[in-house]
């Protein structure tokens, strides 16, 4: 075990190499940097890792879109302190102020930053509003317990209204939003049309382990399928290094179909969690980052349905 | 092995700690897992028989609980002959007992899920017939909250609806068994529909199931279950054979309020 989690650290640190923020711990400091995709379209890349507080818990790539008329934010990072960072690294980059912010699911480090958005319209779909409302007080606990300082002063701020899908028009902008699920019950995705950048949320995942806290093997499958036929230029998946090309859809569909088909087997195999564990996993998935602590959680979050499947008298599916 | 143990605990906690005296490196009674908790554990668990620190008994845990409701932990101590019965216990749990179990016709081996309320050791020790407990364990981190958090059929209401009802199968072959270079053993896995409360929780008494057997077709007990209220919620056991089981298994225990469990497996 403790060589494969060197083997992930590895690849972590490669995909680390080109994009990683330079943290300052003392100062509490991401190092946030925008680097821009597009004309008027940023990305701020964090960590390709597990949340740790040597990254600051930064593992969550967000962006910014300048549109003429306001700054759309996308996602606002895992703290209060990583939202201000982000918002005057928005004001240092771009002469326009912040009009909106659109969270693409619940999960805590796609909203703890809201804090410092509080001012604007902050949007999510009706299912995801619901699921963070939910799940708010358990992601502070479970942040405060893994990142410590970096948390300070952070306390869940919701979204304001609810997404519409669709047309996204903003000043010179033409964007879309689209709704798929199977990551989470409601993933959103924005494309910005002109420069064929799509912000992809939890859907897609770089050279990382998926996170599956809320996943629905299934629709993530049949989400992915539908989602690649998608016309795109340069793909930002939530985690992992930024792409211009489909080619981290098909990671996470070659990941999902693996999960899918070994634990099915396994079910049907009587073989109990600690043995799934510690099967053998193929080497491609071994060097993805997060692959110690993040393949553990997928058996937790995941297995229970198939093993359900197998001994009968339960009705849930993967 | 223990004494051994101990000598190596005391001789590198001399090296590391010159200042502090050889009594000092004792405070654990030789434990592995240095838990303050060890000595009392073993007075409470074992009295004055003799235990000893063996590897051979295998506790098999995630390195973190990423859900602290339903942590699995899988004992095996197929290298020791004539096991009679096995304890599996969390030191730092509020109610530390979490089975008691006697394989009669079946493998010294079980797996289950359990709550855990913080990181801690999670031990399983096993008596051979000599009368020698021999504990093995492991280290499980934990966010927290397990025993003190209710249940989801709980939160609900719909564990009434399920209550005490079995599935399970017979699985042939044990991957356990096989991993130790046995083959043609069984497996059976089964679940209970059962909330588990542990009385920890405000206003929820404590009930959980509390005695479980698997009895073949003609009524002869294969294996005996003592379970307690860190057992999770809608158990599921899995047990090991050294053969082929013949079908008509039936699942029978009670809980605490004296609800019966009497079913078939099919």
């Amino acid at each position: 075990m403790k060589r494969l989690l060197v083997i992930a650290l590895l690849a972590a640190g490669a995909a680390l190499s080109q994009t990683a923020p330079k943290v300052d711990i003392a100062r509490l400091d991401y190092g946030l940097a925008a680097r821009a995709l597009a004309p008027g379209v940023w990305v701020v890349e964090g960590a390709n890792a597990d949340f740790s507080p040597a990254n600051g818990c930064n593992i969550i790539n967000t962006g910014f879109i300048a549109t003429g008329a306001g700054v759309i934010v996308v996602n606002t990072g895992p703290s209060k302190r990583y939202g201000e960072q982000l918002r005057a690294l928005i004001e240092r980059t771009v002469r326009e102020p912040v009009v909106q912010v659109i969270h693409l699911n619940l999960h805590p480090d796609y909203f703890l930053g809201n804090q410092a958005f509080a001012d604007v319209p902050r949007l999510a779909t009706d299912s995801t509003r619901a699921g963070m409302a939910r799940e708010a007080k358990a992601y502070e606990d479970n942040l405060y317990r893994l990142c410590g300082d970096w948390m300070k002063g952070t306390q869940a701020v919701l979204p304001s209204g609810t997404a519409m899908l669709g047309p996204l028009r903003v000043g010179g902008r033409e964007m879309e939003l689209r709704e798929y699920r199977g990551h989470t019950d409601s993933d959103l995705v924005l494309v910005d049309k002109a420069s064929g950048v799509v912000f992809a949320g939890g859907l897609v995942f770089a050279q990382r382990i998926p996170t599956t806290p809320h996943a629905q093997v299934g629709a993530w499958l049949g989400s992915l399928q539908s989602f690649s036929a998608l016309p795109l230029k340069t793909l930002v998946p939530s985690h992992g290094p930024v792409r211009s090309d489909a080619s981290a859809v098909g990671q996470t569909q070659r990941y999902l179909q693996w999960l899918d088909r070994r634990f099915t087997q396994a079910a049907e195999q009587g073989v109990e969690m600690n043995e799934l564990l510690r099967a053998e996993v193929p080497a491609e998935f071994l060097g993805w980052a997060a692959f110690g602590t993040e393949y553990t959680r997928n058996v937790a979050h995941l297995y229970p349905r198939y093993e359900q499947a197998v001994l009968g008298g339960g009705k849930a599916k993967p | 092995m223990p004494a051994m143990m101990r000598r190596r605990h005391a001789l590198s906690l001399l090296a590391l700690l010159p200042w502090r005296g050889v009594a000092h490196a004792d405070d654990t009674g030789g434990d592995p897992f240095r838990s303050l908790q060890w000595p009392d554990l073993k007075r409470e668990f074992f009295g004055s028989a003799p235990v000893v620190f063996d590897e051979r008994v295998q506790v098999r845990a995630p390195a973190f609980a990423e859900d602290p409701m339903n942590v699995p932990v899988s004992v095996a101590a197929l290298g020791l002959p004539d096991i009679e019965s096995i304890v599996v216990f969390v030191d730092r749990n509020p109610i530390r007992k979490v089975l008691e179990y006697q394989p009669l016709a079946a493998l010294a081996s079980v797996g289950l899920r359990f709550k855990l309320e913080q990181a801690s050791p999670v031990r399983a020790a096993a008596r051979t017939k000599d009368g020698v407990w021999h504990v093995g364990g492991t280290l499980v981190d934990s966010s927290g909250g397990g025993c003190t958090v209710a249940g989801a059929t709980r939160k609900d209401g719909s564990w009434s609806q399920t209550l005490g009802q079995v599935s399970g199968k017979l699985f042939p072959g044990s991957p356990i068994a096989q991993a130790q270079g046995s083959s043609g053993a069984s497996r059976l896995r089964v679940r209970v529909m059962h909330p588990m409360d542990t009385g920890l929780v405000g206003g929820i008494p404590a009930f959980y199931v509390n005695r479980l057997s698997v009895r073949d077709a003609a009524g002869r007990e294969l294996l005996r279950l003592a379970t307690f209220e860190p057992v999770s919620e809608n158990p599921v056991f899995s047990f090991d054979f050294p053969g082929r089981v013949a079908g008509g298994l039936r699942l029978v225990g009670t809980d605490n309020n004296g609800n019966r469990i009497d079913s078939r497996i099919e």
